[in-house]
């Protein structure tokens, strides 16, 4: 019950990040496509067919142990790259202060990709709300549903041929045109002077 | 069929909604209960109720338009979510703020993680049933708040830090007042925790509820004092230090049996903390400019456009007949309809309707409007005449950089493409931007890493086998904000 | 009209005549109307950051507890609603339903810019403004308005509610 303040001893910085992705890609030469570094953040862009696989290696091993799944999220690159999605996996070690970003390319065509829950609970919504507003599924997610927009809702937000101010009144949410039908059927009870 | 009857019947499970409109629910989260007479079984949090698009909005617009709508989302504490938000985009554009705006911004960033606990404390302790704490918790907050309004004229959705630096210089009377603040403070905290600290009926509520071990809080993804209350050392400000964290020395309460009533402890004493660092940042601020000087990506301060913008000058905006080709862009362009004429003929500009706001000027590309200054007033034939000679050099060079100026607000900067993911300590947890940008001015992506999504997300592990009243409690140490976690 | 102050009756205001010691004549309006704006009850529905101000107006700075005015949990209890907030469309259907279970005579009060217009947030899933599917009596502009910005707005739904007429009686 005891809460202590305490000075957090800081493990000097590990790993270079570069190393680490020279490491992937030995260890998993034909998925990656290429690395990137930007201001000193190291990216790794790889398929799609193996990420469990490789997200698994860069957690359990004890030398990098990527602890903290930072940030899952897509990217839609419509018409600037060939492949038009991308599952952006921001990952953090807080034993050694590492940090890495995989980007796994996940083709139009029916875009799906493997979960990560079974690696990191923290995934679960992130994942949904990927799937909400991108529309890319995750094969083998326990609880694939819609999170951010309603149930029946249709289309999906945030991608780029999305228009931003929603779809026109017609074709709009039927939820929010029934609740408009109502209060005009109600508004003879309400009260003028 | 007794077996479909009784399949139908069944009275075991109890299915309750705590719906959006609920007086506890710290917002507009909704909770499905499945119960088992008072034990909850599962329970099914529905979120998205406050999702307005932030994300999707910042797509179009530029990087410093879409700095406002960043204090919508933590409102409790909006200038740490400005602040992220900056340092962010100062990493991406390869800019660094001046010392001076690094300490100012410090000084609010944990002024606001004060303002967000007290919050916090004020309506955790309402919901379990301690109504005292909610009134003496909003009197101090009420003082930050005039603080705040001291330094930028509004309250809750303040936009100060900006990118660069910060929007204005901090005046003597706020650091006199917020010196007073940091004395009387740590005996206020004492206050609260006379209330409630070893109440009998805040500790039975409290201690044992909603424990969470370090590995499974790491591997949910809490951050923050969430995570902190497990034992788990992970603090931003230390580990990946910005601002003028690096230079203030302080210390991170960290829990032992991650349950309510060690991350309550360990708010109570981040409180302590940050008035520390508050007084240690007042004593060595440093002198300085606090706006980057970076004339590539930041807007320039606008005393360049004095000799135009300044009400005294008594501008009259007309139009040359020799050099206007009658193409109409200026009468569209023009928001008072001020701008009469044919096509192909030369247009004019009725003085009397003229707002003088310069949008014909950057518009026009024949150059074909001068600006008379002390022309209001003078008649039709006296402008056209001064139109026709040369405009003084002090109004050409000012309206040079008009034009510049608008092209730079309408585009936004030249940024380098390339995608960046910057994580700052907000006192709820770790916010994470994450920028890709190809190039232009506005971001092609923007998405926004918000704790309170992941902590609601955790909300069913926590209240798993506890009783109806344990949620509200769950709830309340998780701290989620609803316009955070929906966006 | 008939003179009435041989009878020792003494008029304090318009259609308000007091018969010292203790026996006041006014016109039903009037009492009905002075009943019902002295004690506002709204029922709380913080959706967004206007939340926040609106408990502020309600904490210990700006009191809203000595204009009689009490926040109640639940709606049945409820006179007025004050949309504080964003509404979102999956949201609109609770907000009508709350609104529904007020019973007469009830108000709204639009809080903030985003419940008026819909504010900055000109996007896909946000409703422009609540008065689409609601009956706004009073709107209080502001991103968030001042404590004291709500509190005009809640004197300006009082004028409102006095310079009603008849509307307690079965013939309106």
């Amino acid at each position: 019950m005891a809460v202590t303040e305490v000075r957090i001893t800081i493990h000097p910085a590990g790993t270079d990040p570069v190393q680490i992705a020279e490491k992937i890609k030995e260890l998993f030469p034909e998925q990656v496509i290429e690395v990137v570094n930007f201001r000193d953040q190291v990216s790794v862009i790889i398929k799609k067919d193996m990420v469990f696989a490789i997200l698994k290696y860069l957690h359990d091993e004890p030398l990098f142990s990527f602890d903290h799944l930072q940030d899952l999220t897509a990217v839609d690159y419509l018409k600037k790259k060939d492949v038009r999605f991308e599952v952006v996996y921001n990952l953090y070690s807080m034993k050694y202060r590492h940090q890495i970003r995989i980007r796994a390319q996940v083709a139009d065509d029916k875009p799906s990709i493997s979960t990560v829950v079974p690696i990191w609970e923290g995934a679960n919504w992130h994942e949904r709300e990927c799937y909400d507003m991108f529309g890319i599924r995750f094969n083998g997610h326990p609880d694939p549903r819609r999170i951010l927009m309603p149930e029946d809702w249709e289309g999906y937000p945030l991608r780029k041929d999305y228009p931003l101010k929603g779809p026109e009144l017609e074709n709009d949410w039927i939820g929010f045109r029934e609740v408009l039908k109502r209060s005009q059927e109600l508004k003879e009870f309400e009260w003028e002077g | 069929m007794i077996e479909e009857a009784e399949k139908i019947f069944d009275t075991r499970e109890l299915n309750v909604n705590m719906g959006p409109q609920h007086p506890a629910t710290h917002g507009v989260l909704r909770l499905v209960l499945d119960i088992d007479g008072e034990t909850i079984v599962k329970v099914t949090p529905h979120v998205g109720y406050l999702h307005r698009g932030i994300e999707k909005l910042g797509e179009s617009l530029s990087y410093f338009q879409a700095l406002p709508l960043t204090d919508r989302l933590d409102y409790v504490s909006a200038m740490s979510n400005n602040i992220g938000y900056c340092v962010a985009v100062e990493k991406l554009f390869g800019i660094e703020a001046p010392e001076r705006a690094k300490f100012i911004r410090t000084i609010v960033g944990e002024m606001s993680r004060i303002s967000n606990h007290l919050l916090w404390l004020a309506t955790h302790a309402l919901d379990i049933g301690a109504m005292t704490v909610f009134i003496y918790c909003f009197r101090e907050r009420e003082w930050i708040l005039d603080l705040y309004e001291m330094i930028c004229g509004a309250r809750l959705t303040v936009t100060y830090p900006r990118v660069g630096g910060v929007r204005n210089d901090v005046p003597q009377e706020f650091l006199d007042s917020l010196w007073k603040f940091t004395d009387e403070f740590p005996s206020r905290i004492l206050e609260y925790e006379t209330l409630i600290d070893q109440n009998r009926i805040w500790l039975q509520r409290t201690v044992g509820i909603g424990v969470i071990s370090a590995e499974e809080a790491v591997n949910w993804g809490m951050t923050g004092p969430t995570l902190r209350g497990s034992g788990v050392p992970y603090d931003i400000r230390k580990h990946m230090p910005y601002d003028a964290y690096d230079k203030v020395d302080f210390e991170v309460p960290i829990g032992t049996t991650g349950d309510t009533y060690d991350r309550y402890r360990c708010r109570m004493l981040e409180m302590r903390q940050s008035n520390n660092i508050l007084r240690q940042l007042i004593e060595k601020l440093p002198a300085g400019p606090i706006m980057a000087d970076a004339p590539k990506f930041l807007l320039q301060p606008k005393d360049m456009m004095m000799p135009i913008t300044h009400p005294t000058k008594e501008l009259a905006y007309v139009i040359e007949e020799k050099a206007c080709k009658g193409c109409g862009m200026c009468l569209r362009a023009c928001p008072a309809k001020a701008i009469f004429g044919e096509k192909k003929q030369p247009h004019v500009i009725k003085q009397d309707l003229c707002l003088q706001c310069g949008n014909c000027f950057v518009t026009c590309k024949f150059k074909a409007l001068k600006l008379i200054p002390g022309g209001k007033g003078m008649s039709e034939e006296q402008l056209k005449e001064l139109a026709a000679g040369p405009m003084p050099e002090e109004i050409t060079k000012a309206a040079e950089y008009m034009v510049k100026h608008f092209e730079f607000v309408k585009k936004g900067p030249k940024v380098p493409e390339g995608e960046l993911y910057v994580a700052t300590e907000v006192p709820k947890g770790e916010l994470g931007f994450y920028f890709v940008s190809d190039g232009s001015g506005k971001p092609f992506r923007m998405r926004l890493r918000s704790p309170s999504f992941i902590h609601a997300g955790v909300l069913p592990r926590l209240c798993k086998g506890h009783l109806i009243a344990d949620v509200i409690a769950n709830i309340g140490t998780i701290d989620i904000v609803l316009g955070e976690c929906d966006r | 009209m008939i003179d009435t102050s041989a009878m020792g009756l003494i008029q304090v205001e318009k259609d308000v005549k007091i018969l010292p010691p203790n026996i006041i004549i006014t016109s039903f309006d009037k009492i009905i109307n002075w009943g019902r704006l002295s004690s506002m009850w709204p029922t709380t529905f913080g959706l967004a950051c206007c939340a926040i101000e609106m408990m502020a107006a309600g904490a210990a700075h700006n009191d809203l507890d000595r204009f009689g005015i009490i926040f109640r949990g639940s709606p049945r209890q409820a006179d007025c609603v004050i949309v504080a907030g964003t509404v979102t469309k999956k949201m609109a259907p609770v907000v009508r339903r709350v609104y529904d279970q007020i019973p007469e005579p009830r108000y709204v009060i639009a809080m903030g810019s985003c419940a008026c217009t819909g504010g900055v947030f000109r996007t896909y899933s946000t409703v422009q403004g609540c008065d689409s599917f609601l009956p706004v009596d009073v709107y209080v502009p502001g991103c968030p308005p001042r404590p004291e910005t709500l509190l005009e707005g809640l004197m300006m739904l009082q004028e409102k509610i006095r310079n009603e007429k008849a509307r307690w009686s079965p013939w309106r």
